[in-house]
C-alpha cells in the first residue's frame, strides 16, 4: 500500500499553505526524519520530514504551489517491496484520505473559523449543597482564635499521621504570630517544618507532598507573601485534578493572615478573598468565629482539595466560646447567620462581621432590624442563605475590607440580579476598603478602611430612612 | 547573532557495561519514543493534534537511561515535553496518544492535553505548563518519599532554561537541607525555545549550580545511553540512600522545534544534521549492537516493526476513541 504524504498543519492556525520547495525529488528513497519539503505557512517556513520509509514515488502537488489545505495529499510513498513507477501511474489522480476521523479534522477546523451564531450547549453546573451542620450541644471553652487555630491543627495531626505543617517560623520560633505554638514540641520537626524564605519553593513543595499522598499545611507568614507562590497555588493545586482527569487532586492548606492588620502600609495590607475566590478547584474560607475557626480549620485539612484559609490578624487575640471536641467540624460551603433582623441584609465575612454586628446593634437603637450573614466560606458562596434573608428584608449591604472592583461584594451583586432582583427594594450598597493601596498614615488608614459608621450609612441609604 | 557555542565539558564517566539483551531492550525503548513521537508530530499535521506539541525527538537516551535505574515506586515529574517520560514511565502508549487527540480514553480523559498527563498507578506526576514549575513539585514528592520512609525517590527532569528560574534554587535549598531523595535531571538541549544556554546563563556548566549547596553533581553525555545510564546509577543510589539529592546534567540535543510551530531559525541547518548524523542515541546504540555482534539486522528489523505496530495502534485507538462527554466539563473540579 503507497502511503500517501498529506499537507501537513504546522502551526495551531493554519488552513493552508505553499509548497516552497521539494527537497527530494521522484524516484529519490526516503527514510524516517528525512526533510522532504519546504512548506510555507501562515507564520514561518518550516520543513516536513518524512515519517514513513520508501521510495518518493510520485510528487502530486508541485513546488511552487500556493494555497494548498491541509490534509490534501501532496505526495505518495511506495514501500520497500512496491514498484514506484507502478504507484505512481495508479496514484496519479490523488485519492481521497482514508476515510478516518482525520479527514474530519480539516472540515471541523474549517467549521471553528466560520462565525457561529449558536455555540453548542454546556451542559449546566452541577449545584452541590453543603454538608449539613450539626447543632453543637458538647462542651466549650472561652480561648483566643490563635488557641482555636492552634488545637485544631494538633487534633488533626494526632488524627492523621499525614498531615504536617509547613512554614516561615512555624516551629522553634512558634509561629509568627504564635498561632503554631507547641506543635514542634509535641510532633517534631518531622511534621512542623520550618522552611526557608522561600514562598514559591515551599509552596510547590507543598503540592508535590499533597500528590504524594500527604495532608500538607502551609502556612504563609501572611498572605501578602503567598502572591509568590500564586502560580504553585492556582496552575499547581488548583487545576491538577481537573487536567487529570481525577487522578490526581491535592489535599492541601493553605492558611495565614489576610485582610489588614495594623499600620503596616500598602503591601502588608490587602484582602485577597476575591483573588482566589475567583478559581475553580479552590475552596476559599474566611470565618469570624474562635468556633468556626476551629471547625473550619478541622474541615479544611480533612477536605481533599486545595482549601486557602484566610485568618486576620487582627482577630487572632479576640476570645470566643470553642467546642473543645475532637469532632467538632463546621462544614465548608455554608453561611451563618449572625443576627436575625427583618429590615435589611448585612453580609460580611472575617472581621467585616464585627463591624456588621457593631453596625447592626447601633442600627437597632434607631428601630432598624438588621440580619447579618457571615458567610465563612467565600467558595462555594452559600448564595442561598443570602437570597433567603433578601427575599424577607428586600434590602443588602456588603461589607469587605478588600476593593470594590470586582470583589466579594459585586460578586454578590451580580448573583442577588441572577436570584432574587424581583424582591429588591433599593439597590444594593457595597461597604470596602477604598480604592486606593492602604496608606501608612493612622488617619489615612483609618478612611481607607470600612468603618462601623460606613455601614450604618450604607444601610440607611438602602432603607431610604 | 550568531550564538557563542562551546563545546560542552563532559566530564569522564563510565559507560555501563550491560548485557546484550539489556542493550536491546533500552534500544527499543528509545525507538519507541522517537516512534511515537514521529507519529505526534504527524498527526499534528492533519489537525488531529492541537495547541501545544512538543516533541522529544533526539533526547531519547536521558530518559530511557534515566528510567531503567528506578524500581518500582519512585515517582517522575517533568515539563510539558513530557511524551517520551510517560512511554518511558510504562504508560500505554494509546493513552497517552488518545489525549494528544483529546480523547475521553486519554490519560487526563482529555482534559490536560499534551502537556498535562498523570499516571497515579505509574507514579508520574506530569506534565508541567508552566517553566520550572514541576521542580518544587518534585521536591515535594521526595518530602512524602522520605516522611513515609517508602525507600523511593523522585526523579525531577527539568530544560536549561527552566534552570535559571529562582524556584529552582529555591528547590535545591530544601532538597540539601532536608537530604530529600530526589535526583534533577537537567536535560541541557542547548536551547530554551530559541535561546541559547550561552544567551540565558552566565554560567553555562549548569551542573555547577548545584555546588553551593553541596549537592553532587555530573555532566553526562546525554546521547549515549550507556553515559546516562551509568550516571542514573550513581545517582539514584545516593538519593536513595538517604544522602541527600543530586543532580545530572544531560547534554542532549532535540532534533525537532521547540514545539510544532517553531521554524528554528535560532540556529543552522548544519549545527542539527551535524548532531543527527554524529550523536543520534539510537544510531549509537545499533551500531554497538551491530559491532558488538549483540544482535543482527534481522533481529532489529523484528523490533522496528514491534515498535511501529505498538505506535500504529496507538494512533488508530487515538483516531477510533470519542470525544468526552459534554458532562465531563463539570467533572473533577473539586474530589
Ligand atoms: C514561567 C514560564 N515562562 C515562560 C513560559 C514559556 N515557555 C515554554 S517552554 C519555554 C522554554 C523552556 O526551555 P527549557 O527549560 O530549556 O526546556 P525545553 O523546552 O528545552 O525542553 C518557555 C520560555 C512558560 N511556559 N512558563
Ligand atoms: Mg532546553
Amino acid at each position: 500500500m503507497p502511503v500517501e504524504i498529506l499537507m501537513p498543519a504546522l502551526s495551531p492556525t493554519m488552513t493552508e499553505g505553499k509548497i516552497s520547495k521539494w527537497l527530494k525529488q521522484e524516484g529519490d528513497s526516503v527514510k524516517s526524519g528525512d526533510v522532504l519539503a519546504e512548506i510555507e505557512t501562515d507564520k514561518a517556513t518550516m520543513e516536513v520530514e518524512a515519517v514513513d520509509e520508501g521510495i518518493l514515488a510520485k510528487i502530486v502537488v508541485p513546488e511552487g504551489t500556493d494555497h494548498v489545505a491541509v490534509n490534501t495529499p501532496i505526495g505518495l510513498i511506495a514501500g520497500e517491496d512496491e514498484d514506484a513507477a507502478e504507484v505512481a501511474r495508479s496514484g496519479a489522480s490523488p485519492t481521497q484520505p482514508k476515510s478516518t476521523p482525520a479527514q474530519e479534522a480539516p472540515v471541523e477546523q474549517v467549521a471553528a473559523t466560520k462565525p457561529q451564531t449558536k455555540a453548542p450547549a454546556a451542559p449546566a453546573s452541577p449545584h452541590v449543597a453543603p454538608e449539613p451542620e450539626l447543632e453543637w450541644t458538647g462542651k466549650t471553652e472561652m480561648m483566643t482564635v490563635r488557641e482555636a487555630l492552634r488545637d485544631a491543627m494538633a487534633e488533626e495531626m494526632r488524627r492523621d499521621k499525614s498531615v504536617f505543617l509547613m512554614g516561615e517560623e512555624v516551629g522553634e520560633y512558634q509561629g509568627a504570630y504564635k498561632v503554631s505554638q507547641g506543635l514542634l514540641q509535641e510532633f517534631g520537626n518531622r511534621r512542623v517544618v520550618d522552611t526557608p524564605i522561600t514562598e514559591h519553593g515551599f509552596a510547590g513543595l507543598g503540592v508535590g507532598a499533597g500528590f504524594g499522598g500527604l495532608k500538607p499545611i502551609v502556612e504563609f507568614m501572611t498572605f501578602n507573601f503567598a502572591m509568590q507562590a500564586m502560580d504553585q497555588i492556582i496552575n499547581s493545586a488548583a487545576k491538577t485534578l481537573y487536567m487529570s482527569g481525577g487522578q490526581m487532586g491535592c489535599p492541601i492548606v493553605f492558611r495565614g493572615p489576610n485582610g489588614i492588620a495594623s499600620r503596616v502600609a500598602a503591601q502588608h495590607s490587602q484582602c485577597y478573598a476575591s483573588w482566589y475566590a475567583h478559581v475553580p478547584g479552590l475552596k476559599v474560607v474566611a470565618p469570624y468565629t474562635g468556633a468556626d475557626f476551629k471547625g473550619l480549620l478541622k474541615s479544611a485539612i480533612r477536605d481533599p482539595n486545595p482549601v486557602i484559609f484566610l485568618e486576620h490578624e487582627l482577630l487572632y487575640g479576640s476570645s470566643f466560646e470553642v467546642p473543645v471536641d475532637g469532632d467538632y467540624i463546621v462544614p465548608i460551603g455554608k453561611a451563618r447567620v449572625a443576627r436575625k433582623g427583618d429590615a435589611v441584609t448585612i453580609v460580611a465575612f472575617s472581621r467585616s462581621v464585627m463591624l456588621a454586628m457593631e453596625a447592626a446593634e447601633a442600627l437597632a437603637a434607631d428601630g432598624i432590624s438588621a440580619e447579618v450573614i457571615d458567610l465563612r466560606s467565600i467558595r462555594p458562596l452559600d448564595i442561598e442563605t443570602i437570597v433567603a434573608s433578601v427575599k424577607k428584608t428586600n434590602r443588602i449591604v456588603t461589607i469587605e475590607e478588600g476593593w470594590a472592583a470586582m470583589g466579594i461584594g459585586s460578586e454578590i451583586a451580580a448573583l442577588i440580579m441572577e436570584n432574587a432582583f424581583d424582591w429588591l427594594d433599593a439597590p444594593l450598597r457595597r461597604v470596602a476598603g477604598k480604592d486606593v493601596p492602604l496608606p501608612y498614615a493612622a488617619n489615612l488608614e483609618q478612611l481607607a478602611i470600612p468603618q462601623v459608621a460606613d455601614v450604618v450609612a450604607a444601610v440607611k441609604e438602602v432603607t431610604y430612612r | 547573532m550568531a550564538t557563542a557555542r562551546r563545546k560542552p565539558r563532559v566530564v569522564e564517566v563510565e559507560e555501563a557495561e550491560v548485557p546484550a539483551a539489556q542493550l536491546l531492550q533500552l534500544y527499543r525503548d528509545m525507538l519507541l519514543i522517537r516512534r511515537f513521537e514521529e507519529k505526534a508530530g504527524q498527526m499534528y499535521g492533519m489537525g488531529l493534534i492541537g495547541g501545544f506539541c512538543h516533541l522529544y525527538i533526539g533526547q531519547e537516551a536521558v530518559v530511557v537511561g534515566m528510567q531503567s535505574e528506578t524500581i518500582e515506586g519512585d515517582s517522575v515529574v517533568t515539563s510539558y515535553r513530557d511524551h517520551g517520560h510517560m512511554l518511558a514511565c510504562g504508560m500505554d502508549p494509546k493513552g497517552v496518544m488518545a489525549e494528544l487527540t483529546g480523547r475521553r480514553t486519554g490519560y487526563s480523559k482529555g482534559k490536560g492535553g499534551s502537556m498535562h498527563m498523570f499516571s497515579r498507578e505509574k507514579r508520574f506526576y506530569g506534565g508541567h505548563g508552566i517553566v520550572a514549575a514541576q521542580v518544587p513539585i518534585g521536591t515535594g514528592l521526595a518530602f512524602s518519599h522520605r516522611y513515609n520512609e517508602d525507600g523511593h525517590v523522585c526523579l525531577t527532569y527539568l530544560g536549561d532554561g527552566a534552570i535559571n528560574q529562582g524556584q529552582v534554587y529555591e528547590s535545591f535549598n530544601m532538597a540539601a537541607l532536608w537530604k530529600l531523595p530526589v535526583v534533577y535531571v537537567i536535560e541541557n538541549n542547548r536551547y530554551g525555545m530559541g535561546t541559547s544556554v550561552a544567551r540565558a546563563s552566565a554560567s553555562q556548566d549548569l551542573f555547577t549550580r548545584a555546588q553551593p549547596y553541596g549537592i553532587p553533581a555530573q555532566q553526562v553525555d546525554g546521547m549515549n545511553i550507556l553515559a546516562v545510564k551509568a550516571a542514573a546509577e550513581v545517582a539514584i543510589k545516593h538519593a536513595r540512600s538517604g544522602a541527600g539529592p543530586y543532580v545530572l546534567e544531560m547534554m542532549t540535543y532535540r532534533y525537532r522545534g521547540h514545539s510544532m510551530s517553531d521554524p528554528a531559525k535560532y540556529r543552522s541547518k548544519d549545527e542539527v544534521n551535524r548532531m543527527r548524523a554524529e550523536h543520534d542515541c539510537i544510531d549509537q546504540a545499533r551500531k554497538r549492537l551491530i559491532d558488538g555482534n549483540m544482535s543482527d539486522e534481522n533481529a532489529l528489523k523484528a523490533i522496528d516493526k514491534e515498535v511501529k505496530d505498538i505506535v500504529a495502534a496507538a494512533a488508530q485507538f487515538a483516531q477510533d476513541s470519542p470525544e468526552p462527554d459534554p458532562s465531563e466539563l463539570w467533572t473533577d473540579i473539586l474530589k
